[in-house]
């Protein structure tokens, strides 16, 4: 626990002085945003049907976008061997990690969501459908970006290969999101489909953290 | 147990074992698969549905269940490697994801096929052909992360870790068709009930999967051997085999 608070409080000042390796992911977010409307043409009712999809599309994105930096400059700077020379409780280090990863990258999405719900049309009932899949939904897409980060950490082209790797694991994450916005697009009850993103939250939840610890000792050698 | 399988971990037996069951294996596969393809594909009566077109179940279906086979045994192998840090086993996972990735190619490939005239789509976003395809990436991720190091050793455990994370896409693919409302139907064949086939179709078919997993297993075999002479090129013993093959050849 001191050591999950020391690394937490590490990663604050860390996040507070490199203030580019959370804002970028979020004007990309942004930005992402608005180039649909842009693509596809200002047709409000096309819009606002497939808002979900593209909101959920560009937070994977900007997950995946700063997760990259997740682990590297510890890497780098040697910070991960010295932890896992001093026989530190790697796990604190890995949960500080990536709870601060979703304090940076992903809650701020959320507090975006009425902002973006406006910019694209959708209604309050799917604004709150979008609000409940992110909450259960972005942990879990931090977590795996963050095996992912971890997995390819001294991979000779990491970047690319994060995304290869990961995005496919977010396939089914994806698709019971949009099954519960879909549901709540036509008033239906979605609390079926949440159960099912709180269950794979759980899991990962009690299982990725390790495999994270597995991967960077791998790397560290 | 693991007194009794150590010795054969050492790369040199493990090495001489799979030159030992390649013939064997590749010769049985050879004989099953024409057996199982000829009588599926000319033999067996046409469906009184689908006319000829459902005989292409005899080349899907039997790779498809090998694309999970062989996932499975990849994890298993990868399971074995980090936990037991056996390196034959990390080898043994490299040499089965390029199998396992082109088995999926063929399941999803031979099932488009058939959907053209069956469904009358190539492809539709069902879940059980969805998480086949997620099967595909996970086997080019595989594959992509064991290449991506400088250094050989950190690739083949990286991938090996992935290989066993991919492992929960293997009961969502199993069971989609039981979750999920699909187009894909049901299991035809079951261990409990009684198979949804005539008789004359599902021999040919039970042969065809046999040969699909001889297949599998004597060409895991023949990249093994492969991978254990890369790996081992420096060692003594493995010098020696290629001094003597040069002396014959």
């Amino acid at each position: 626990m001191v050591m999950f608070k020391a690394a937490f409080v590490r990663e604050w000042r860390l996040l507070a002085r490199q203030k580019a390796d959370w804002l970028n992911p979020l004007m990309f977010f942004l930005i992402v945003l608005t180039l649909f409307p842009l693509g596809i043409g200002a047709k409000p009712n096309l819009l606002a049907e497939i808002a979900p999809g593209i909101i959920w599309i560009a937070a994977l994105l900007s997950v995946l976008l700063g997760a990259e930096r997740l682990f590297k400059d510890d890497f780098r700077q040697g910070v991960l061997e010295q932890l896992v020379a001093a026989e530190q409780p790697l796990l604190a280090y890995v949960l500080a990690k990536i709870v601060s990863s979703w304090c940076s990258t992903a809650l701020p999405l959320l507090l975006m969501s009425p902002l973006i719900a406006l910019l694209l049309g959708l209604d309050s009932a799917a604004w709150l459908a979008v609000l409940l899949t992110l909450l259960l939904g972005t942990p879990l897409l931090n977590l795996l970006a963050a095996l992912g980060a971890a997995l390819t950490l001294s991979a000779d082209k990491g970047g690319i290969l994060l995304a290869l790797l990961i995005l496919p694991l977010y396939i089914p994450l994806l698709i019971f999101a949009s099954a519960a916005v879909d549901q709540a697009s036509l008033g239906l009850d979605y609390s079926g489909q949440l159960a099912v993103l709180s269950a794979m939250l759980c899991l990962a939840l009690a299982l990725v953290p390790l495999a994270v610890l597995k991967a960077l000792k791998l790397n560290v050698g | 147990m693991f007194k009794w399988l150590d010795p054969y971990a050492k790369p040199e037996t493990l090495y001489r074992i799979c030159g030992l069951w390649f013939p064997w294996l590749m010769t049985a596969a050879v004989v099953t698969l024409l057996l199982g393809t000829v009588w599926g594909l000319a033999f067996t009566p046409a469906d009184y549905q689908q006319g000829d077109s459902y005989r292409i179940i005899h080349i899907h279906v039997p790779s498809a269940i090998w694309s999970m086979g062989a996932y499975s045994s990849m994890a298993i192998a990868a399971l074995i490697a980090l936990v037991w840090q056996v390196k034959a086993a990390q080898w043994a996972v490299g040499a089965i994801a390029p199998i396992g990735a082109v088995f999926t190619v063929i399941a999803l490939f031979t099932g488009a096929a058939w959907g053209k005239p069956m469904w009358g789509t190539w492809w539709v976003w069902d879940a059980r052909l969805t998480s086949e395809l997620i099967l595909l990436f996970l086997y080019l991720g595989v594959i992509a992360l064991s290449g991506a190091f400088a250094d050989r050793q950190t690739g083949a455990k990286a991938s090996a870790l992935l290989a066993i994370v991919g492992v929960v896409n293997l009961p969502i693919i199993h069971f989609s068709v039981e979750w999920w409302n699909t187009l894909h139907q049901g299991a035809t064949i079951t261990k409990f009930a009684k198979p949804s086939i005539d008789a004359s179709m599902l021999w040919p078919l039970l042969i065809s999967i046999l040969a699909f997993g001889l297949w599998l297993a004597a060409l895991t075999c023949l990249r093994l051997k492969t991978a254990i002479l890369q790996n081992e090129q420096h060692r003594p013993w493995v010098r020696q085999l290629a001094a003597s093959a040069v002396k014959e050849g």
